[in-house]
């Protein structure tokens, strides 16, 4: 299987559902002429045309909502945000149209939308920059909220995005695009709702997605050949919908739990991942389920600081020694 | 009014035409009358945004609407509906969030839609709409459709961020878009005076500055109304490109039922003025009688027929059930409603 990288492996999902269906139409600022500011778009412009490949005006909320409005016509967008951080100023729109639309309307309209772009920290962007609101979208009834950690489900995860006929908020990073992996020739898709067991354990799941997905793998690395420690690694993949199953069947089978993202640890994703966890398989625990999360200030910029702030493999290694 | 008659978009217009227009703006205030005192009965919750002053305006506008024309309006919504062609029963049982209203109950008196008749809705948040309605625009040149996306807003609205993103994309990417300010003098309670700085010559001449096409219209005549969306009509249909129109009106009842100062921030003489000299429904109606039209007897005939409709609306809502317990979370997501088409494995709901 050839290796291509996580950027790659989501232009390749663009391009093919481009060519799949004529109502997928790509919209953000600088995805056309400027090749993207990430270059996920690179090349599309000269590819499929002005018509297919749409630069925006930098106003957020208006070329989001007119996306929105457009998928409620049949249209299927795809929208970048240069950051995720700036979908805060397209909150009303990503959140009480795109959100509440089908409900309000008692299931009369649909919202095929795609929203995608880099999130979290890590590059020191500092606070406006640096933002992962997984949590919040997934906090919202309506939406999806998709995480990408390689590029092999960068690409399938994308192609299903493109498909889903609700609206599916995915979110990358910057720090995983030129990151490269296995990816087949040959089309397939993966199901959202379907998590991934990264690296088969017996002693501790360290549940994780996204850039997580990297920490708990390096950690997993040092707890086997320095502690002797077997971790199962389980990628959620998506947040909403979520895979339950594959999490409890893991703690059930390993007896403990450490949960690593880089939400903030207040009202965090893994909250809701503790919580189902004591609720479905508190019986199997062995010990008190732990987290790993950023620490709870704005994203600080000091290169010499960031660091410290996000998740590190060294904690997952800590939580994990002191529940063993 | 006889003037404006004779424009050439409304010189074809039949007796029927004219009648149906009529039949539609009596309809629209009697459902809102009705709906006002279904309100004070209490069994209406939350807000009542009532249209009675601005009926001519959703009348004109959907009289000329073809089959690629679509409406998107903000939550003073039900006379779109009904000028569309919505029905008073599914309407007014949206009111009471029963499981026959339109939206089954999960909209209220905000939220009606109904796109099999182009009409995308009301919404609850002030400008929130004009984006999307710049999306159905877009969709239809996207599309290659001859048609237009009538987005109605507030005065209000025009202040808000979103408004003005919309109208510099429509206006850039050259859409079928008609943006309809429906000024009726207030933000909620906050005079136009008191809360947008503006040129002498009005709202709409923000157009200016976005190099689109604007105009103002009085609302008080349905014939000038059609007058002036018909030449923005043509030109989202020949040219693809946005209007801006402001349409004059006044609204009689406060913001929503629920506006205490409904009142106090306007003066009696205001409200009387425009009830006597300006109302559209009132204007229309002695000019039919004046031109030989209609007669006493036929008004007389439509409107208790529109009174009766409003009544049996009323009777039908009230008996109507209240959606099931079950039915919270249904309408969320596609997928959830669709289980045999759905790909994932995951839960979309957390309610244990």
């Amino acid at each position: 299987m050839p290796e291509i990288s996580y950027r790659q492996a989501i232009k390749d999902a663009l391009a093919e559902e481009i060519e799949r269906d004529e109502n997928v139409v790509i919209i953000g600022e600088e995805v056309a002429q400027y090749n993207g500011a990430y270059k996920v778009t690179e090349g599309l412009l000269d590819r499929y045309g002005p018509k297919r490949i749409v630069d925006a005006p930098i106003s957020e909320a208006g070329f989001i909502g007119m996306g929105i409005g457009a998928s409620m016509l049949g249209v299927r967008p795809v929208m970048e945000l240069m950051f995720w951080s700036f979908a805060y100023v397209a909150w009303d729109q990503m959140i009480n149209n795109a959100g509440c639309v089908r409900y309000m309307s008692g299931g009369l309209i649909n919202v095929p939308i795609v929203i995608r772009g880099p999130a979290n920290g890590g590059t020191n962007v500092g606070a406006t920059h640096s933002h992962t609101p997984e949590n919040l979208i997934a906090n919202m009834p309506g939406l999806k909220v998709v995480c990408p950690a390689t590029p092999y489900d960068a690409k399938g995860l994308m192609k299903s995005a493109i498909r889903d006929n609700d609206p599916v908020y995915v979110m990358e990073s910057t720090l995983l695009y030129g990151n490269k992996g296995e990816v087949p020739e040959e089309e397939y898709i993966i199901p959202l709702g379907k998590a991934d067991i990264k690296r088969e354990g017996t002693d501790v799941t360290i549940v994780c997605h996204g850039p997580s997905v990297g920490v708990a793998i390096t950690a997993a690395t040092i707890l086997s050949s320095e502690h002797n420690i077997s971790a199962e690694v389980v990628d959620l993949r998506s947040i909403r919908p979520l895979d339950e199953e594959t999490i409890i069947e893991s703690v059930k089978k390993t007896n403990r739990a450490v949960l690593v993202e880089e939400n903030r640890p207040f009202c965090g994703v893994d909250a809701q991942i503790a919580y189902l966890i004591q609720n479905k398989a508190f019986d199997y625990l062995d010990a008190p389920v732990q987290r790993v999360s950023t620490i709870d200030a704005p994203a600080i910029y000091s290169p010499a600081l960031e660091p410290e702030q996000l998740p590190k493999a060294a904690n997952v290694v800590d939580k994990v020694l002191a529940i063993m | 009014m006889a003037k404006e008659a004779k424009l050439p978009i409304n010189k074809g217009l039949s007796k029927e035409d004219q009648l149906a227009f009529y039949r539609d703006m009596v309809r629209i205030r009697r459902f809102e009358e009705r709906s006002l005192r279904v309100y004070q009965q209490g069994k209406i919750g939350g807000f009542l945004h009532l249209y009675i002053g601005q009926e001519s305006i959703a009348v004109g506008c959907a009289s000329l609407m073809g089959e690629h024309d679509h409406m998107i309006t903000a939550y003073r919504n039900h006379g779109h509906g009904l000028a569309v062609g919505m029905g008073m029963n599914e309407c007014m049982a949206e009111l009471l969030g029963k499981a026959t209203g339109c939206s089954k109950g999960k909209g209220g008196s905000m939220h009606y839609f109904a796109p099999d008749k182009n009409y995308w809705g009301g919404h609850g948040i002030v400008g929130g709409q004009v984006p999307l309605g710049t999306g159905i625009a877009y969709a239809l040149k996207y599309k290659g459709l001859t048609g237009s996306c009538m987005t109605f807003m507030g005065d209000g609205a025009i202040n808000q961020g979103a408004v003005h993103e919309a109208y510099n994309l429509a206006a850039l990417w050259d859409l079928p878009a008609i943006f309809i300010i429906e000024n009726n003098g207030y933000s909620m309670g906050t005079s136009q005076e008191r809360s947008s700085s503006h040129p002498e010559h009005g709202l709409a001449a923000r157009a200016e500055g976005y190099n689109m096409a604007w105009e103002h219209v009085n609302g008080e005549s349905i014939f000038a109304i059609r007058d002036g969306v018909g030449r923005a009509i043509e030109r989202a249909h020949k040219e693809s490109k946005p209007t801006l129109l402001e349409i004059h009106t006044y609204r009689y009842q406060g913001h929503s039922v629920a506006d205490a100062n409904a009142k106090k921030y306007r003066t009696k003489e205001e409200i009387d003025d425009y009830r006597k000299n300006h109302d559209p429904l009132n204007v229309y109606r002695l000019y039919l009688l004046d031109q030989k039209i209609m007669s006493e007897d036929e008004m007389k005939e439509i409107d208790n027929a529109a009174k009766k409709e409003a009544e049996d609306a009323a009777k039908f809502a009230d008996e109507s059930d209240f959606p099931s317990v079950e039915s919270i979370t249904e309408d969320v997501y596609w997928e959830a409603d669709n289980p045999d088409q759905r790909a994932s494995q995951g839960r979309l709901f957390f309610n244990d």
